[in-house]
């Protein structure tokens, strides 16, 4: 092996799944070949069929449909207004000085931390969830889009005002256009935190969703069923990944790397 | 009356700290005529470049002013157009969007837009490149669009600033015969600055050369040169003894400097 040196595309997929193999061999060795207690973890198979009986018995699609309606409800609602404040404060200074060491600090407070004090203010609905997805990513991502936004290169807004730019086109013709890449590279870095949040909201204080589904099965030493379940949240979060990549490649051809 | 006109314009950078205040340009008056092709030359951090950014207003000058036809310059405006060293194409615009972004600014028709920055992309030989994305040109044509950007504006006066600096020789050599054209046919009112001495001979109907920091204008010298000017100028009797001539006065700015 050289270093740096790229590999072909048919290789990288090969060797990508190569190790997927290798992990679950691993996994198979150790719980069929006896070498694992049953109770503490469920061999590759039982998983397969727990999991099977969780979509045809016990309706766990619709926790899985819940779950995302949650994380997405969330984000997007946190999206809807760090935006627009983040846009403002990576544009104008003044904006950036009055909200940025509050937003700097409300960013260490662990959504996890709240969950207590939210289901005091709004009970164990779907409102207090909506507000732990809120909470965990709207302060990421206004601080992240202000830095993407802020980050534009001198030289170029400068140009602009040489060809008559007004200050308001030059947020909205330099700043938004230049920064809009690396901003729907955050909007995708954030869902997949978000997605960390809503389970532990959901272990808490909940009668559905996946992170339910998972405190309900350790209750019951399920340990497939707990696998199960989380192997359908990678499997979302790759998709959904999957799906950002592409609609950047897209949206921002000229952004390619 | 001359077309620009900069009053006694200087700049002091403010003090940072225990440093004192550094002077980067002394007072300098200089009067531009109307269609007039001035090349600013002079050693790295002369304050040429600031005087130039002072003009296109994208800096402050301490002291003095600048008036274009007459009005003082308050701040930057499309009625400068201006070149820069980087390459500061908008990356998610196109060659032609690019070149019309003033025109947009402006409010003028999509159509007209297009049939403007075609024409310039043409005249800069950009045809056949108008749909690409800047990251698939070459430095070269990046500075070409660049040209042809502050060009379609109209602007009173095109202000560059060591535009072919990072190009290569070649390349260098023929963007100065592209730009020289381009100023023999429209007529434009054009200040250069450059710190390559043949360069600013080649293009320019009058060179100003400026000292060491903090900067001072040290000489300002007609090019007599005829017009249209080929490449091969470069090795005439005249423009020898005129390159002469001109190193030895940067030549002592420099070992001034050491």
């Amino acid at each position: 092996m050289k270093p740096l040196q790229p590999v072909t595309a048919q290789a990288r997929i090969s060797y990508g799944i190569g190790f997927f193999a290798l992990f679950v061999a691993a996994w198979a060795i150790a719980t069929l070949g006896g070498f694992v207690p049953k109770l503490f973890l469920a061999s590759p198979i039982t998983m397969v069929e727990e999991g099977w009986q969780l979509m045809t018995v016990h309706g766990f699609a619709f926790d899985i449909a819940i779950t995302i309606w949650r994380v997405v409800g969330g984000f997007v609602l946190a999206a809807i207004i760090a935006l627009p404040l983040g846009i403002m404060m990576g544009a104008y200074k003044p904006i950036e000085a009055f909200f940025e060491p509050f937003v700097s600090f409300a960013r260490y407070l662990p959504a996890s931390a709240f969950i207590p004090l939210l289901i005091l203010w709004a009970g164990i609905g779907e409102t207090q969830k909506l507000l732990v997805i809120f909470i965990g990513s709207f302060f990421q991502l206004v601080l992240m889009i202000a830095v993407a936004v802020g980050g534009v290169r001198r030289d170029l807004v400068d140009a602009a005002y040489t060809l008559g730019s007004s200050d308001r086109s030059v947020v909205t013709r330099v700043l938004l256009p230049n920064a809009a890449p690396e901003i729907a590279e955050i909007l995708r870095m954030v869902l997949g935190w978000a997605w960390t949040y809503v389970i532990v909201a959901e272990l808490i204080g909940s009668s559905s969703g996946i992170g339910h589904m998972i405190t309900d099965s350790q209750a019951l030493l399920n340990t497939g069923q707990i696998i199960f379940g989380i192997i359908i949240i990678g499997l979302i979060g790759l998709i959904s990944d999957f799906l950002f990549k592409w609609a950047n490649q897209h949206l921002f051809p000229w952004a390619a790397r | 009356m001359s077309k620009l006109s900069i009053e006694a314009v200087g700049k002091l950078f403010p003090a940072r700290g225990a440093t004192e205040p550094t002077r980067a340009l002394t007072p300098t008056t200089l009067a531009i005529a109307a269609n007039d092709f001035i090349t600013i030359l002079g050693p790295s951090g002369c304050g040429k470049s600031t005087l130039l950014r002072i003009v296109a207003g994208l800096e402050t000058a301490s002291e003095g002013r600048v008036l274009l036809d007459g009005q003082p310059v308050m701040g930057p405006g499309a009625d400068r157009g201006m070149v820069f060293q980087s390459y500061t194409l908008f990356p998610w615009l196109t060659i032609i969007e690019n070149i019309a972004f003033g025109l947009r600014e402006r409010g003028v028709s999509e159509r007209e837009r297009r049939d403007v920055a075609r024409s310039w992309a043409e005249r800069v030989g950009l045809k056949g490149f108008e749909n690409h994305f800047p990251k698939q040109l070459s430095g070269g044509m990046q500075q070409r669009t660049a040209i042809a950007r502050a060009l379609a504006n109209d602007p009173k006066i095109l202000l560059l600033d060591e535009p072919f600096g990072a190009l290569d020789n070649q390349t260098r050599a023929l963007m100065q015969e592209m730009l020289l054209g381009i100023w023999e046919r429209e007529q434009k009112t054009v200040m250069f600055v450059t710190h390559d001495v043949e360069e600013a001979i080649f293009m320019a109907s009058r060179v100003v050369v400026m000292s060491a920091r903090p900067g001072r204008i040290k000489a300002d010298i007609a090019v007599d040169l005829p017009h249209p000017r080929p490449y091969t100028i470069k090795t005439s009797s005249d423009f020898v003894a005129l390159k002469e001539r001109l190193v030895e006065e940067i030549r002592v700015e420099v070992v001034g400097m050491h």
